[in-house]
């Protein structure tokens, strides 16, 4: 029996999508909200740790160390006790969670010298000083202007997930993730990493649609170049 | 063929877009803001350059790999250190509200 029954789970994972956080618990948004208030402690303990892996990825986009950041993540969860009572629902509770989270990393980063804010003297809008990254893949004078210098190719392993088999590979993109000036870092982890929509990257960030493909770009730009010598025809 | 006229008309059909600016765009892409006729034009890009065709994989390729990165572990001494709290915290809440109810 249990020979028949043991591959079921994954199957059915296959078939039907890992399940959503509203789907462990079986709760709308609403009803996660009020079992939080009224001190569900298995709910809570279904979205701490749900949840508790992206805040420790965002918060370290903003403090200098990983001993901080669990600290800045604790601070989150017990200000999300203080503040779930007077919570009306104005935004999602995972925009509202994630807006605790960087106005205490921030707090943090501040103090421990490692965050700064947009629009202090020294720090670029973007994150970026000098020109694009991206400029310098292509021919800039003359007939070819605009065209590649070295026209990309296919790339070997064909599926991600192969191509993160190599622990190499894994800490380059990950050596690459913590090298991003702190907004890129910060929208990449968020968009890509965690997977979060456009629109709650932007409400958490507080910045522009605009300002978020831009940052974003300039990220992605980044990191495709670090994995392109693991991922070139050949090398695994 | 005039050279000048067949750069033209190879530019137009390509959307009008060099590599270089379809590279710039694709997040923007990707990311669905683009509108209908940008969309047609770095299409017609895409149909007639291989390497922006490659470079658009590689791009979709780096998120997918980025999305498949494993999630970082939280130590188990803070979710205990929490749910301490947490516990604290509720017998707080409740002998707030027995006080409450009382009064």
């Amino acid at each position: 029996m249990s020979l028949v029954m043991w591959p079921w789970p994954s199957s059915l994972f296959f078939v039907l999508g890992v399940p959503t956080l509203q789907e462990t618990i079986q709760l709308d948004e609403a009803g996660l909200v009020q079992a939080l208030q009224r001190g569900d402690e298995t709910v809570f303990v279904a979205v701490m740790d749900w949840y508790s892996g992206s805040l420790l990825r965002l918060a370290m986009a903003y403090v200098p160390s990983r001993a901080v950041a669990e600290e800045v993540v604790q601070e989150t969860w017990v200000g999300v006790l203080e503040g779930i009572g007077r919570f009306e629902g104005r935004s999602s509770f995972k925009t509202w969670l994630f807006r605790i989270l960087t106005n205490r990393a921030k707090t943090r980063g501040i103090r421990e010298r490692r965050y700064e804010p947009f629009g202090l003297p020294g720090s670029d809008s973007d994150g970026d000083e000098g020109p694009s990254l991206e400029d310098s893949l292509f021919v800039a004078e003359g007939s070819g202007k605009g065209h590649w210098v070295d026209p990309p190719q296919g790339w070997e392993p064909d599926t991600p997930e192969r191509a993160l088999l190599s622990k190499e590979c894994r800490t380059a993109i990950e050596e690459a993730i913590n090298r991003l000036p702190d907004n890129q870092r910060q929208v990449i982890t968020l968009r890509d990493v965690e997977g979060v929509s456009a629109e709650e990257v932007c409400n958490i960030l507080t910045i522009s649609e605009t300002n978020q493909r831009v940052l974003l770009h300039r990220a992605r730009t980044k990191v495709r170049r670090v994995l392109d010598p693991y991922v070139r025809g050949g090398h695994t | 063929m005039d050279k000048n006229f067949k750069q033209q008309l190879m530019g137009y059909m390509a959307g009008n877009f060099t590599c270089q600016e379809v590279a710039a765009l694709i997040t923007d892409y990707l990311e669905g803001s683009f509108t209908l006729s940008q969309r047609l034009r770095f299409q017609m890009h895409m149909g007639l350059c291989f390497a922006c065709r490659n470079y658009l994989r590689q791009m979709k390729y780096t998120v997918a790999t980025l999305r498949q990165l494993p999630s970082e572990p939280v130590p188990v001494q803070v979710k205990e250190e929490l749910l301490k709290r947490f516990r604290t915290w509720k017998q707080e809440q409740s002998s707030q509200n027995t006080r409450l109810n009382s009064q």
